[in-house]
């Protein structure tokens, strides 16, 4: 027996691809950019919100039956602001320096559209099982984004992967800096980092003329 | 033996033939019309025949830039040696000025740049008309002339060619092409060089050739610009007089130092009515506003010279149009009829608010010792919304007479009514 059934794959594989958060139903963006100035930042970025995503649906689908209604959004927002809180905790005791970097952007995982989205549009129709399918698949595919985002800016704005010097060093003048090769500040600036996203969709839809609307 | 005396117009045309609907038809094509005149005329609907087709209209200011281009070379040269020998006192021409020696260092620096600019730019141009199948545009040709004179003489070439890649696919392709971009390429080019590799935009070594080489060393020099010494309040050093000024013996982007001359390119674009001679002018006067508003900041001592704003706040208003690139962006940039206002209300406030806002930027950001490249990129994007409310406010107006018309034609109607029952 396979470990997920074809549906609950597809939960995880589609937002991946076809229909990804942030290239496809562009949400999430103001996160996207403005953390992934370094590839770090983007990584824990992403784990965090796979964390909350995933505990947060599986919370709300266990509650979809005794929410009434028309307090659902509040409720939904005490169940996210409770788990990003957790994460803010985590990461201040384990990793300052980090928390510091994000600063008030893992506060503003509340704010994310695609948390709430997923709560509204998924959880509060399917069962937890399901709901936390979708939850890992929909946060992975905005976290796939921001690593493609986070891996370029930071390469080229800054010549380095996760700290390393990859290009070499700009002010001893190795590597490619000997060649006469600068960093691209313009990467680090969050226009810059739209202009990524905007290309990462512009590749997407030219290799499946489905998503691209009619108008 | 006949086919080796083949003419390279008629290899052309046998290319063209050959690779007529294969994939390499448009690059063919586009080799073709970019050399020769096409023969081929279109083949159905109406069309208007028209003189100043878009070829036409580019050679024009290709043409208006051609003195710019020369200046460019010529000062390139005079403000290398100027500065290793000192500024010449008299100038006496053709001995210590008008020399070949500036005129040959000018152009073997300045080629390289138009070269660059030219071969990646006309490069993705051919790629992008392979690849969307259409023909090649021309709107590269003014594009490809106004990015090197309006980058600093000493910018590496692969910055350029990042850059000119980056102007061409993001300002342009993406929006569909000549015709269809929003921001004006060329400044896209240099707004993508200013936030990317500020150190080689800015500063006081870059604009003159060989002072970030020679940095550090014995025979080391500097360039500041105008503006950059009165951003530092530096008054005192400043040597250059308004004559320097206006025709353009002082430091700066290769192309944009010759006030004098970008006024003939200005002029001859409107009298072949092909720039709107609106913008230049509500440019000129909007400029003219900020930089009065500014002088009168400082007679009415409001700041003093302690203040960072000194220098070029009380630097005089109209000496404001002959230095930095100002003159430069009114005439070539601001009037690109793709990316300004179409409405002649329209175009009056959209000049003027490119002046006002180059100004304004100039002196409220000494980081920023440009503003004019910022504030036509502004500007660019809010030209379809001033088009739009000037078309609306046009429509409300005439609505408004119409309106006012019927009345006064139905109660004449109603009076002879009266008149004939009462008879």
């Amino acid at each position: 027996m396979a470990l997920l059934s074809k549906k609950d794959a597809n939960l995880i594989m589609d937002p991946l691809a076809d229909n990804n958060p942030i290239t496809v139903q562009v949400l999430g963006i103001c996160s996207a950019l403005a953390i992934t100035a370094e590839l770090k930042a983007s990584i824990v970025m992403a784990l965090s919100v796979v964390f909350v995503l995933a505990m947060g649906n599986v919370v709300i689908s266990l509650m979809r039956n005794i929410i009434p209604s028309k307090i659902r959004i509040i409720v939904q927002l005490v169940v996210v602001a409770a788990l990003v809180i957790i994460v803010d905790q985590v990461l201040k005791a384990f990793a300052y320096e980090l928390s510091k970097t994000l600063s008030v952007f893992v506060g503003l995982i509340i704010t994310n559209c695609i948390i709430m989205g997923r709560f509204e549009a998924f959880a509060l129709a399917n069962g937890p099982k399901r709901a936390f399918w979708d939850g890992i698949g929909n946060a992975a595919g905005y976290g796939l984004i921001l690593i493609i985002v986070g891996f370029f800016r930071e390469l080229l704005g800054s010549g380095t992967l996760m700290g390393f010097k990859v290009l070499g060093d700009p002010i001893t003048k190795t590597g490619l800096y000997a060649l006469g090769y600068e960093n691209n500040g313009f990467m680090l600036l969050a226009p810059m980092a739209l202009i990524v996203i905007g290309i990462i969709i512009w590749i997407q839809r030219s290799r499946n003329p489905a998503l691209i609307e009619e108008n | 033996m006949s086919d080796k005396r083949l003419t390279l117009k008629k290899r052309l045309h046998i290319l063209k033939h050959h690779y007529r609907d294969t994939k390499w038809a448009p690059a063919f094509n586009a080799l073709h019309t970019f050399l020769y005149t096409p023969n081929e005329t279109t083949h159905s609907g109406s069309h208007i025949r028209s003189a100043d087709d878009l070829k036409r209209t580019m050679n024009t200011v290709i043409m208006a830039l051609i003195p710019v281009l020369l200046f460019g070379i010529f000062n390139t040269g005079f403000q290398h040696y100027a500065a290793i020998n000192g500024f010449p006192s008299d100038f006496s021409v053709m001995r210590d000025f008008l020399t070949w020696d500036n005129f040959w260092l000018g152009f073997i620096t300045v080629l390289p740049l138009v070269i660059v600019s030219y071969g990646v730019g006309l490069g993705i141009e051919f790629l992008f008309a392979v690849i969307k199948k259409h023909e090649v545009e021309e709107g590269y040709l003014v594009t490809g002339m106004l990015v090197p004179l309006i980058v600093p003489i000493d910018i590496p070439l692969w910055m350029l060619a990042v850059a000119v890649a980056f102007g061409v696919v993001i300002g342009k392709e993406v929006f569909g092409g000549t015709g269809m971009n929003i921001l004006n390429p060329a400044l896209t080019i240099r707004a993508f060089l200013f936030f990317a590799y500020p150190t080689w935009m800015s500063g006081d070594l870059v604009w003159v050739h060989g002072a970030v080489e020679n940095a550090g060393t014995p025979d080391a020099f500097s360039g500041e610009t105008v503006l950059g010494y009165l951003a530092q309040n530096n008054v005192s050093e400043f040597g250059h007089t308004v004559s320097d000024m206006f025709f353009g013996f002082i430091p700066g982007s290769v192309g944009e130092t010759s006030t004098f001359l970008i006024v003939l390119g200005g002029l001859f674009l409107i009298f072949s009515k092909i720039a709107s001679w609106r913008i230049m002018v509500s440019a000129v006067i909007g400029a003219l506003a900020m930089g009065l508003i500014f002088n009168g900041v400082v007679n009415a001592g409001w700041i003093t010279d302690s203040s960072p704003f000194y220098g070029l706040m009380s630097f005089p208003f109209w000496e404001h149009l002959i230095v930095g690139g100002i003159a430069f962006g009114i005439v070539y940039m601001a009037t690109d009829p793709v990316t300004g206002t179409q409405t002649n209300r329209g175009k009056w406030i959209y000049g003027f608010f490119i002046g006002f806002m180059s100004i304004m930027i100039r002196v409220f950001n000494p980081a920023y010792p440009e503003g004019v490249f910022l504030a036509i990129l502004l500007m660019n994007v809010f030209a379809p919304t001033i088009d739009h409310y000037v078309v609306r406010g046009n429509v409300r107006r005439r609505m408004k007479r119409l309106k006012h018309a019927t009345i006064i034609a139905s109660t004449d109607n109603e009076m002879e009514k009266l008149k004939a029952e009462t008879i």
